[in-house]
């Protein structure tokens, strides 16, 4: 039921936005075609924006991912995340996720496929992976479009949101599963 | 900050590499995840010039200036410097909503409508202003009432019960966003984080 309810609205919701604006236009007597190709002619010059930015991060994430930073870094933190009830199996998760996000979701897959997808594991990384986003991507991205160099305090706050989510899927887990 | 941490990221890297014997693979990641970067760049011209189309279309209706004062009390609150009835307000609910129902292909664009919509209000060019920062982590956070790409993969991995992380998943990410914004706000009063030193920093270098 939940299931029909939730694939209805997201099958529907894109469809709903792109007949809903232009039709409220026209109803408020916007030249809907003119008005939509003068603000399209943006999206070019955003795509091309994004490149040096996304280059920068994507490069360094994927450098240090080859470099097999993300396994040593899961066998320092594990003793001292053992002691407080984090399963080391989802440490190298919580290390990958805000650097990549389609390298933490091959860990979420490999997770379930061993565990089993109804296992505590395999519910736990799903909900940490799902509770978040992939920070660094974001950074990139957002502050690229726009020619941010200079992020302040954007970076700190965004890590402590995943630091965060990481520990509230674990003790939300513990309690629901 | 993000001169330092990317200059440590690719340090550590080559070093590792080193170490682990994988300098090869190095290598090869940086130059293929600079392609990679260039294709997912690309690939966002598609949907990005679709929906800033769509996204004029509500602004020159009015639409967006209508969601924007329906929302005005909350956005007053998590945003300040942004003057009531702004374009930015109404354009930053769209990408939360959408975020909200899982709608990564519009969230983006969305995202950086309201960013282009932001960067109207920002005095110093190249250093982030509050507003922007605060949008970031609530993007960062990633506020999802449906986590449609999980529940699918869950479904396609043969589990019983797939929406079983839903509860889960809405607790954990509200609790992050929360905490992501509380440190937002905290951080953004401090000397180190502030615009004037940024800028500096800047013209120093």
């Amino acid at each position: 039921m939940i299931r029909q309810i939730l694939k209805t609205i997201s099958v529907w919701a894109i469809p709903c936005f792109l007949v809903g604006i232009p039709l409220f236009g026209a109803i408020k007597r916007v030249k809907v075609y003119e008005s939509f190709v003068q603000g399209a002619k943006e999206g070019f010059q955003v795509g091309i924006r994004i490149i040096p930015y996304l280059v920068a991060i994507l490069v360094a994430v994927g450098m240090l991912r080859s470099a097999g930073a993300i396994d040593m870094l899961a066998r320092c933190l594990d003793p001292v995340l053992r002691r407080i009830g984090m399963p080391a199996e989802i440490l190298p998760l919580a290390i990958m996720r805000p650097l990549s996000g389609s390298g933490s979701m091959g860990i979420v897959t490999e997770l379930i496929k061993t565990h089993g997808p109804d296992s505590f594991i395999a519910r736990f990384a799903a909900s940490a992976y799902a509770s978040t986003e992939t920070t660094f991507y974001v950074l990139a991205v957002y502050f690229g479009s726009v020619g941010i160099k200079k992020a302040r305090h954007a970076v700190a706050s965004g890590l402590v949101a995943d630091i965060v989510s990481l520990f509230a899927a674990l003790i939300v887990c513990r309690l629901v599963f | 900050m993000l001169n330092y941490i990317w200059l440590a990221l690719v340090i550590l890297a080559v070093l590792l590499g080193g170490i682990n014997g994988k300098i090869e693979d190095v290598t090869k990641a940086a130059i293929d995840s600079a392609g990679n970067a260039v294709t997912i760049s690309i690939g966002l011209i598609g949907v990005m010039t679709l929906w800033l189309g769509i996204m004029k279309i509500a602004e020159d209706s009015g639409l967006m200036a209508l969601l924007a004062k329906a929302i005005a009390p909350i956005m007053k609150r998590l945003f300040p410097d942004i003057p009531e009835g702004h374009p930015a307000m109404g354009s930053m609910l769209m990408n939360i909503a959408a975020n909200m129902l899982g709608l990564s292909n519009a969230a983006t664009p969305l995202g950086l409508k309201a960013m282009a919509d932001l960067e109207k209000l920002n005095k110093v060019p190249g250093v982030a202003t509050n507003a922007m920062c605060t949008f970031l982590t609530i993007n960062t956070a990633g506020l999802q009432i449906i986590p449609a790409t999980m529940i699918s993969l869950m479904q396609s991995m043969g589990s019983k019960d797939p929406t079983a992380i839903i509860g889960t998943t809405l607790a954990s990410t509200l609790i992050a966003v929360t905490a992501g914004v509380t440190t937002a706000k905290l951080l953004e009063r401090l000397p180190i984080f502030s615009i004037a030193r940024a800028a500096g920093e800047r013209k120093a270098s």
